[in-house]
């Protein structure tokens, strides 16, 4: 005989109005970031800035509404698995980004004498 | 019609035709016995379509002991060559030929030997451990196992038809782009590994599935097994590791195959970033390896102790730890890319914080050990050998952390040293020690301790022998993967001594061998009928050896952790509950078609055979749609029928 | 795990509800190693954004109102596609084929886009091999297109699946499965939009 954890299917399965719900938001979300860009409203560091959070917004909507995420009876292994997939996933992307950029540190150009003196300090 | 296949594809030279020949007589050899003793269909029926994964366990286990020969061949004519190849004399491999054989060497190694090993062990024991009748995906562990063995035929393929990578065994572009190996070597060694590495991932998800739902009730986590505990820490690291080795390696071959620029020296492409993203996946893939390792040595240092492991939670930590800053310290293997200090130093501490949880476990080890009633059976005597190798290895690694001496040491044989001594130290003796350990309770009967203990001091002293100098010849300025040097260096004397322990090495694996053979030989005088020959703790000792192939009539009940150990302290024999009917998968062929078409397609494409290589491909969607059409590929052992066959066995 | 046993049929039912769940579980897992090579496609582009080697940039090949439309169609099929699955588990057959059919149509409409797309990029000359920019483009969002596919060959079958035997419990569990997978690329794609397109076209 198996462990019986039986998830509460019906708990975690949503309805018509968390589908419709999260589709509302997600449209919202898609069309607030297609403007900001389109409308020119902010550039550089600002608009990225901008743009991810409504992604990331929009990526919590969907795991919400959609896919039920954190609706599971314990143990929530679903909760546990995607976590550390994100810590991965993090890691993976910003730790690539560092490190590639950070290997043009020593093919700059010469750098002036204040920004060697904030580098490394004397 | 045939791509760039053609007749001077099995053009080899007279050592690879040596090889080849040697592969045919024993593929001859084979087929030959099966024939003479009618066996085929036995074969066909007990083994290749089995989903038991006691089955599938013990291919996995063969299939790396045979790469594990052909990969110390390698080895052999890799020191032989150094050894005799200085000053005016140029050994007997020509400088393609010996690049070709270190990455043949390192990447049979790695992927069919060691993970071969790993994942053969953890079929066999794994699910026992938890008191499970099977994993939880049982056909798709078939597929894992076939699509492993694919990549093990394409990578045999390649010393017949074509040739093999020279572009070492991680392939680093710009060398393994096609300006520069435009020969099908390349290809093959991707391929190999493309496929191997999806078999790898499903087993992955298959394992994790199977501890985190599946264990006998009662059994908690923090009362699993440890070997179990480390198999789960180890397939979290294969599900999120192998995929960025599936992207990477796919990325080479867009480059290679349809003229992209990802890492190529022009069009814009970067190829120090392959180093960046092969090494996401590496790093955590050497954890792989060892995490399973050091779930053996927890068990045979209890077993073989008398005593309870000391520090079970700390133990548990410390794979928890290992596992989760295994994501944090990759750039290790490239501190001298060129990355400015800030980012090599954040590298070089977690790298030595990481060596931290791997010292407590040591600790742990020893502590259970003092004070306890130890029995130096051959398996613990491969945890001795792995505790001095390691250590030694790992404070070189441990100096290697650090980037100034990594700029010194970086590429040369101290670091050629230092990773066998973990993978041999660690990985292999681990292997060793765990297949020692279990075989009787797999096939029944026990192993010859006599040449088990001439086989541990071979492997030992060879290992001694043939590394010690490396890490000299390191620290002397020796760069790894030379096929020539200068007579005025005066290395020679430390490549023949190295030489000699490969010898000895080879003459610990002709121990084993032998010791294989004469324990066949002997098995009948030497059943394990009680199914605990090592008076051991954990639930795969409760049911007979071999287990029957439901391995439980009565899944078992838990209370504490060493729940074996438990219920023999309680005298508690298994509560006579009424049996149940058991289900169990049928065999099915589907495994072997999906990987032979994984196979064809791979073969297509290192070739350019457009035509079969979308066939290929049509061929696996195809199967699998039929797969999913197949209703109830279970049958049934009635309640009636177990309690029959466990009379008999009694 | 009551130290009475229940009756045989009971036994059987939760057996199998908890053979499903560790299946579908099993699944999720798998999508999660699918996030991770996403993760290695997107840090490749992410590095090799600006590597244009001379060729054009994000800002002269995209055309943000056509990703828009392939954007909502997307997402309005992950949405139809829930509604289809909710169907299933009311055991309603003709709304699963309805639903179930206008997500298809709309990943076809959303594929036929992104080849459109891709097609026009070819024929003028950026093309994959242009350069690493173009290559980490058309890989990242060629390999999303290639999940679609699979996604759309599945649903085919599945499809066929519910004409021929109706609804059955493991027809649910792999329609539960599928959504999961389709959901998981609207969530993929909303990256992709975000991170190729509107970064790329707006900075």
């Amino acid at each position: 005989m198996n462990k019986a954890v039986v998830s509460h299917h019906e708990a975690a399965h949503g309805s018509v109005k968390t589908y419709a719900t999260g589709f509302a938001f997600s449209i919202i979300l898609t069309l607030a970031a297609y403007l900001l860009v389109v409308k020119n409203v902010f550039n550089g560091w600002g608009l990225i800035f901008a743009l991810a959070a409504l992604a990331v917004t929009q990526l919590l909507v969907q795991l919400v509404f959609f896919l039920h995420v954190g609706r599971e009876s314990k143990p929530r292994w679903n909760l546990t698995v995607m976590a550390f997939a994100a810590m991965v996933v993090v890691i993976l992307v910003f730790g690539s980004l560092w490190i590639m950029k950070n290997l043009q540190y020593n093919h700059a150009k010469i750098p002036s004498t204040e920004q060697i003196i904030k580098d490394e300090g004397y | 019609m045939l791509g760039k296949l053609s007749w001077q594809a099995l053009n080899n030279g007279p050592i690879v035709l040596g090889g080849d020949i040697s592969m045919l007589l024993a593929g001859v050899a084979v087929v030959a016995a099966l024939t003479y003793t009618k066996r085929w269909k036995w074969l066909w029926k007990e083994w290749l379509t089995s989903l038991d994964p006691k089955k599938i366990g013990v291919m996995y286990v063969a299939v790396a002991i045979v790469m594990l020969l052909r990969g110390l061949v390698d080895a052999g004519m890799m020191r032989a060559q150094q050894a005799v190849s200085v000053g005016s004399s140029h050994g007997f491999l020509t400088a393609d030929h010996f690049q070709q054989v270190f990455s043949a060497h390192g990447t049979i190694m790695i992927f069919f030997v060691a993970m071969g090993l790993m994942f053969g062990l953890i079929n066999l024991v794994m699910p026992l451990q938890i008191g499970a009748r099977d994993v939880a995906f049982p056909f798709m562990n078939s597929v894992s196992f076939w699509l492993f063995a694919s990549g093990m035929l394409l990578i045999n393929l390649s010393l017949v038809v074509g040739q093999f990578s020279a572009a070492g065994w991680l392939a680093y572009p710009p060398l393994s782009e096609i300006a520069y190996s435009p020969g099908v070597g390349v290809d093959y060694w991707i391929w190999a590994l493309q496929i191997a590495g999806v078999g790898s991932l499903l087993s992955g998800i298959n394992f994790i599935v199977t501890i985190l739902r599946m264990r006998a009730p009662g059994m908690n986590l923090m009362k699993m097994p440890l070997f179990t505990w480390s198999v789960l820490c180890s397939m979290v690291l294969v599900i999120f590791a192998f995929p960025i080795l599936t992207a990477t390696l796919a990325m080479l071959s867009l480059d290679r195959t349809l003229g992209m620029h990802f890492f190529t020296a022009g069009g814009g492409g970067n190829a120090m970033m392959y180093v960046n993203l092969i090494w996401a996946w590496g790093h955590p893939e050497v954890y792989i390896l060892v995490l399973p390792a050091v779930g053996v040595y927890s068990e045979v240092v209890s077993t073989f102790s008398r005593k309870r492991l000391f520090g079970y939670a700390s133990m548990v930590w410390a794979l928890i730890a290992i596992t989760f800053l295994s994501y944090v310290v990759w750039l290790h293997h490239f501190f001298t890319m060129g990355a400015g200090g800030d980012v090599n130093a954040f590298f070089g501490i977690m790298t030595m914080v990481i060596a931290i949880p791997t010292g407590v476990k040591i600790f742990n080890w020893l502590f259970t050990m003092y004070r306890g009633r130890i029995k130096f059976a051959t398996p613990m005597l491969w945890f001795m050998g792995f505790v001095v190798t390691f250590t030694i290895g790992g404070m070189a690694g441990v100096m290697m952390a650090v980037p100034a001496i990594d700029f010194q040491v970086h590429n040369s044989l101290f670091l050629v040293a230092h990773f066998h001594t973990m993978i041999i130290g660690g990985v292999v003796f681990g292997f060793f020690a765990g297949l020692t350990y279990w075989f009787p309770k797999i096939f029944g009967f026990t192993l010859n301790e006599r040449l088990g203990r001439y086989a541990f001091w071979c492997w030992f002293i060879g290992f001694l022998l043939a590394f010690v100098p490396l890490y000299i010849l390191g620290l002397m300025g020796a760069t790894r993967r030379m096929d020539h040097y200068d007579a005025s260096l005066g290395w020679q004397g430390l490549f023949i001594v190295a030489a000699i322990g490969v010898a000895v090495i080879f003459l610990g694996v002709g121990f084993q061998l032998l010791q294989l053979a004469v324990s066949i030989k002997r098995r009948h005088e030497n059943r394990d009928l009680t199914g605990d020959p090592w008076n051991g703790r954990t639930l795969e000792w409760s049911i007979g050896s071999p287990p029957p192939f439901y391995n439980f009539a009565v899944t078992p009940q838990v209370h504490e952790r060493d729940a074996f150990w438990a219920m023999k302290q309680a005298k508690a024999s298994i509560p006579q509950t009424e049996y149940e009917d058991i289900h169990l998968p049928k065999n099915t062929a589907m495994g072997i078609f999906i990987a032979a078409s994984a196979f064809a397609a791979g073969f297509a494409i290192i070739w350019h055979i457009w035509w079969l290589a979308a066939l290929g491909l049509i061929g696996i969607v195809t199967l699998i749609i039929v797969r999913s059409t197949a209703e109830h590929p279970e049958y049934t052992i009635s309640a009636e029928k177990v309690a029959q066959m466990e009379a008999e066995k009694a | 795990m009551s130290e009475v046993l229940a009756p045989p049929e009971v036994q059987h039912l939760n057996q199998r509800q908890e053979a499903d769940a560790k299946t579908v579980f099993g699944f999720w897992v798998y999508l999660m190693t699918d996030c991770v090579l996403f993760a290695s496609l997107f840090a490749a582009f992410a590095v090799l954004r600006g590597n244009t080697f001379g060729g054009p940039a994000g800002n002269e090949l995209f055309s943000l109102p056509f990703v828009l439309i392939e954007t909502l169609a997307l997402l309005t099929s992950s949405f139809t596609a829930g509604l289809g699955l909710l169907a299933a588990r009311r055991r309603d057959r003709n709304q699963v084929f309805l639903w179930f059919g206008i997500t298809m149509l709309l990943g076809f409409f959303f594929l036929s886009l992104e080849i459109s797309e891709f097609h026009k990029l070819y024929v003028e000359g950026n093309s994959w091999r242009r350069s690493g920019f173009l290559s980490a483009f058309f890989t990242l969002v060629g390999t999303h297109g290639a999940h679609i596919t699979a996604g759309l060959i599945w649903m085919a079958v599945m499809m066929a699946r519910v004409a021929r035997q109706g609804l059955g419990s493991v027809t649910i569990k792999r329609l539960t499965m599928l959504s999961l997978f389709w959901h998981f690329l609207d969530i993929i794609w909303i990256f992709i939009f975000t991170i190729v397109y509107l970064m790329g076209a707006g900075i």
